[in-house]
């Protein structure tokens, strides 16, 4: 006789509380597959955990975004946010489909120009850009988004030696109404710092003022705030032609759209609650729409979002370690994936699903890493079905900041597996091995 | 290890205990094991039951077996060791 499908017993008290207007599925169907290739092989064949990328995400995902813009706005162009995930694959597909580089650091500079992109596509962002890439960025025309006035003399004294006129703009930051209200990067708004830069750069006469850049937040909730924030900009861009009579060519509204992610404390999920890329375009493009701009003078949008584009691309895979229950009886489950891989756990009810077909019935658990820290939480509450030790599961919409913010801490990092369009994985980074960690190290003569 | 009797059973895992006025569910499994519970039976007469018919090794269903039955005691749903 065949044995039945064992389920261990549990016994769930029935708790009662106000009644919700729309429910909430309390059991999520499972994730057997990504892009046709079954979890369970995936994890058999690259170890578990590991990072999978759907590349056919990736490019629906940007279509979607572009084609939100370039309905509503003539003159749109993606600059890739390389901080938001800077494998040479992931950049690659996005510089095929058309986005230029937006880097902020030196180390990204030499990525973006390794990655094929032409120095006029790169975007230079930051606070901390080194004379040495300030000078490469200016040879190779780059364009540089100025971050503060000692930036700009540092950029001004190596004009004379470069003899050439670098591409530049400022970064300007604002009230748009909303909190908390950045303004630590560029030069601010309404106390006229912004107005104080670009005098400077346009009596100098000896740079090409050549666009305007303001990076709001981050996960913004509220798209209108980037039409106040596209009004203002528009606001300096006619400013600057009634003063200078000099065109200001684009404006950049940096990133900081919302993924489907469920931040922490919103009862509803990300997924069916957050703005779209429609939403973004209509309020940043109406803006600009209606301001003194003629059709003939229109300044080109360029746009740096990252998060929105790649986060639904990215999935974690993991394995189950162990069941256990706290003082209170709350259930616990205890899995190969800590915060050192999942940084984002510490602002996002991250969406987790079971690999495999389960009963109804759940649990309400809190989900641990195998990081002996008491801050490895992955999911405060989650209700999942009875997994057991050895069974998989999957992260999903993780492909943002977590392949560039990971820490090597205590453990070594898992290889990154893209699944190309056919459906077929290539491993896109390899898993860290003991010896590129100890290689780093050198022993001083009396401890050896 | 009894089952406290005044703890009302539905046939489809509904546990009801008057004394609190909490009620519960029971998944299919955790329904045998409080049947077997309610008529006595010993951890070792439940579990060789369920492991004749069930797909699970001993460690496991032993495992769950206290983690089901602590939980049953965490809700006061059974009286303690006599």
């Amino acid at each position: 006789m065949e044995k039945q499908r064992y389920e261990r017993p549990i016994l769930k008290k029935l708790e009662t509380g106000m009644p919700g207007k729309f429910g909430i599925a309390a059991n999520l169907p499972p994730s057997t597959h990504i892009d046709g290739i079954s979890v369970d092989s995936l994890v058999e064949t690259y170890g578990s955990p590991v990072f999978i990328l759907s590349e056919k995400t990736i490019r629906s995902v940007f279509k979607k975004a572009k084609k939100a813009f370039t309905t509503r706005y003539p003159k749109v162009q993606f600059a890739w946010s390389y901080k938001t995930n800077y494998l040479n694959a992931v950049c690659r597909i996005y510089h095929q489909e058309g986005s230029w580089a937006e880097v902020v650091s030196g180390f990204e500079y030499d990525k973006a120009i390794a990655n094929g992109v032409e120095g006029q596509h790169i975007i230079f962002n930051g606070p901390d850009k080194s004379a040495v890439y300030l000078e490469k960025a200016i040879r190779n025309d780059s364009i540089i988004h100025i971050d503060h006035l000692d930036e700009l003399y540092t950029i001004i004294e190596l004009t004379e030696k470069c003899a050439k006129r670098p591409k530049v703009a400022i970064r300007v930051n604002m009230d748009t109404g909303i909190q908390p209200m950045w303004d630590r990067f560029g030069f601010n708004y309404e106390n006229g710092q912004a107005w104080d830069a670009l005098n400077k750069i346009m009596h100098f006469g000896k740079l090409e003022l050549v666009g305007l850049h303001t990076h709001i937040g981050t996960f913004i909730m509220s798209p209108q705030a980037y039409g106040v924030a596209a009004q203002k900009l528009a606001d300096l861009t006619i400013g600057i032609r009634q003063k200078y009579n000099h065109t200001i060519k684009y404006i950049d509204l940096g990133g900081g759209f919302a993924s489907a992610n469920t931040l922490k404390g919103f009862y509803y999920p990300g997924s069916d609650t957050n703005p779209t890329f429609d939403d973004y375009a209509e309020a940043i493009t109406s803006a600009l729409l209606n301001t003194q701009f003629t059709p003939d003078n229109l300044p080109l949008l360029i746009l740096e979002t990252g998060r929105a584009l790649i986060d639904e691309a990215g999935y974690l895979l993991g394995t189950v370690i162990a069941n256990k229950r706290l003082s209170t009886g709350k259930r616990t489950t205890i899995v190969d994936i800590g915060i050192n891989l999942l940084f984002t756990s510490f602002w996002y009810e991250h969406k987790l699903t079971p690999a495999r077909h389960y009963s109804q019935y759940t649990e309400a658990t809190t989900v641990y890493g195998p990081l002996c820290m008491n801050i490895d939480v992955i999911r405060e509450n989650v209700n999942l079905p009875l997994l057991n030790k050895g069974d998989h599961f999957v992260v999903h919409h993780v492909g943002a900041y977590n392949m560039t913010q990971w820490m090597q801490f205590i453990t070594l990092r898992p290889k990154i597996v893209l699944i190309d369009e056919d459906g077929t994985a290539h491993v896109i980074r390899d898993n860290e091995t003991i010896d590129n960690v100890m290689n780093m190290e050198h022993l001083p003569p009396h401890l050896k | 290890m009894k089952l406290k009797e005044n703890i009302a059973i539905s046939d489809s895992g509904y546990l009801f205990n008057p004394s609190t006025g909490e009620s519960f569910i029971v998944n299919p499994l955790g329904m045998e094991v409080l049947q077997f519970v309610k008529k006595g039976k010993s951890f070792e007469e439940i579990s060789r039951e369920i492991l004749t018919r069930y797909n699970v090794d001993p460690i496991t269903f032993e495992k769950d077996y206290q983690d089901f039955i602590h939980q049953l005691r965490q809700y006061l749903l059974i009286g303690s060791d006599e």
